[in-house]
């Protein structure tokens, strides 16, 4: 009976072991970068980005069929685009970099929909905007994997300067600068990790598996790589238990997922040990010293 | 290394906020700068680490050595949430040497503690950064500073909302870097410590009042020209009849 509910829909489908094992890829590349957004007050940013990629997934998809290198490629150069040109006008104009990232997004995510319409038809655009982890393929569970093993690398490699750039900019200014390289390097991780998400999540919900993860995980762990490990913990078990759910109860696995993660996220709020309601409202006794 | 300024004006847009300053901090003083709000203390030791322009004149300062000059920014802008442990921050003061991605030798850590206990703060390494107090956080960073082993530091308004015990802990530090040949620039407005402590006092209001040692600088003809400076902001200056024209 157990085995039925949680292991058989594995064993049994090899689509659904490629969609498990693409949640894995996805949980182990979008933990850091969820949780560096989080803590660079940037969450909101993450969302817009990930709206922004659309027009370049749907020329993508328009040219290449349903095959995530063409979308992944097309919505990378969209993602990537927007973030240089916001971030481009912010140094040249009085213009702060979230009223930039709001406003090319909104241009980006409105000429995709009109992209597609005018050459696609509805079901198109429904699957860029919601994906499929169901439909991953082997060349997409590749590629998911390589983003997720070059995110992990990069992170090792810029974990100094992006701590420095997060915890106190001034001191990396005064140190030599190099801040905005640090800043573009982690935003070229971010694109990537939406463009591996959209996939299975589509790009309306890319973000699910960065955010909700990193935002539960602030209530459970307080060291960065533990806050990280956790929000990886947190993001494959949604993606895990997403794919159970929506296996038995023949949901869409994207929205399914990120209802999980979401789920997980009210709870953390309600009974996690670092602020959690319930740790405030419970008093226990204090040490002397 | 000899810290010359050579009719240096600093400002932004064409303002000036440090206006034909000139004079030398040499190695091993400790100058205290005062003057009110608006006068251009934090601006000069910006200027200083190369992080405001120059509008006109000269420091006499290579890239090189402008690199090794220690730097305390006002009320640093900290992200004082951010998961990371005091050890961390203190570590970041190899920078110099380690550069972004270069490795962190035990020998380095050993030096990080060492620092963290000279400023009264041993063991508290593996503490996250945002549960000491706004005194200890002042530590921490003083204990980065040490790190840097600059031969000229700045310090910018470093004993504001601070308690005096952790102000005296901290001027010890600051007299051991003077006796170890560093120049300290420290920004000030406790009037007594500077008397204390700090042998030569700049006296700032956008233009030096008055620059040499405390005793000659700290009268009341001087404090009283200080309190008649304006801080007002013209709307249509005309120009300065000194500044040269490749400097507009």
């Amino acid at each position: 009976m157990l085995y039925d509910l949680l292991f058989a829909p594995f064993a049994d489908f090899s689509f659904m072991r490629r969609a498990l094992v693409a949640c894995l890829a996805l949980a182990l590349g979008c933990a850091p970068v969820g949780m560096f957004l989080l803590l660079r007050r940037m969450s909101l940013l993450g969302d817009a980005l990930s709206h922004s990629v659309l027009p370049g997934a749907a020329v993508g998809f328009l040219l290449g069929g349903l095959s995530l290198p063409a979308m992944g490629l097309g919505g990378f150069v969209a993602g990537l685009t927007v973030a240089l040109l916001s971030g481009l006008v912010t140094r040249f104009t009085a213009l702060r970099e979230d009223a930039n990232f709001a406003a090319f997004y909104l241009i980006s995510l409105a000429s995709g929909v009109m992209i597609v319409s005018a050459h696609g038809s509805n079901v198109d655009l429904m699957h860029v905007l919601f994906g499929s982890v169901l439909a991953v393929d082997d060349l997409s569970l590749l590629l998911v994997a390589s983003i997720a093993s070059v995110t992990l690398l990069g992170f090792a490699l810029l974990y100094r300067p992006l701590v420095a750039e997060c915890f106190d900019p001034g001191f990396l200014r005064a140190a030599g600068g190099g801040g905005a390289w640090v800043h573009l390097a982690f935003l070229v991780l971010v694109v990537l990790n939406l463009v591996a998400g959209f996939q299975a999540l589509g790009t309306l919900m890319a973000v699910g598996m960065m955010m909700l993860p990193a935002a539960a995980a602030r209530m459970w762990a307080r060291g960065l790589w533990s806050l990280v490990a956790v929000a990886a913990l947190i993001a494959f078990a949604s993606g895990y238990a997403g794919l159970v759910l929506s296996f038995h109860f023949e949901l869409p696995s994207g929205p399914a997922i990120v209802l999980v993660a979401g789920g997980v996220y009210l709870l953390s709020l309600l009974f996690g040990r670092v602020g959690g309601v319930l740790t405030r409202l419970i008093r226990p006794a204090h040490f002397e010293a | 290394m000899i810290l010359r300024l050579d009719d240096v004006t600093l400002g932004y847009d064409r303002h000036p906020a440090v206006h034909h300053l000139s004079g030398t901090f040499a190695p091993g003083r400790l100058t205290a700068v005062i003057g009110p709000n608006g006068a251009g203390k934090s601006t000069l030791l910006k200027g200083i680490k190369g992080l405001v322009p120059l509008l006109g004149g000269h420091i006499a300062l290579s890239a090189a050595e402008r690199a090794r000059i220690a730097y305390l920014p006002q009320q640093a802008e900290l992200e004082p949430g951010f998961p990371i442990s005091v050890l961390d921050v203190v570590l970041l003061g190899h920078w110099r040497r380690t550069g972004a991605f270069g490795g962190i030798a035990p020998e380095a850590r050993a030096a990080a503690a060492a620092a963290l206990a000279a400023v009264g703060l041993p063991g508290f390494e593996r503490r996250a950064i945002g549960s000491p107090s706004l005194g200890q956080r002042q530590r921490v960073l003083f204990a980065r500073l040490m790190l840097e082993d600059g031969p000229v530091i700045l310090l910018d308004e470093p004993f504001a909302a601070i308690d005096a015990r952790t102000c005296d802990d901290l001027m010890t530090v600051v007299q051991h870097w003077g006796d170890e040949g560093r120049t300290v620039i420290a920004v000030l407005h406790d009037l007594d410590l500077v008397r204390r402590a700090f042998p030569f006092t700049l006296m700032l209001a956008r233009e030096a009042v008055a620059w040499g040692p405390t005793e000659t600088v700290l009268v009341p003809d001087n404090l009283e020209r200080l309190r008649h400076s304006s801080a007002a902001w013209d709307e249509s200056p005309v120009l300065c009849p000194r500044g040269r024209s490749d400097a507009v």
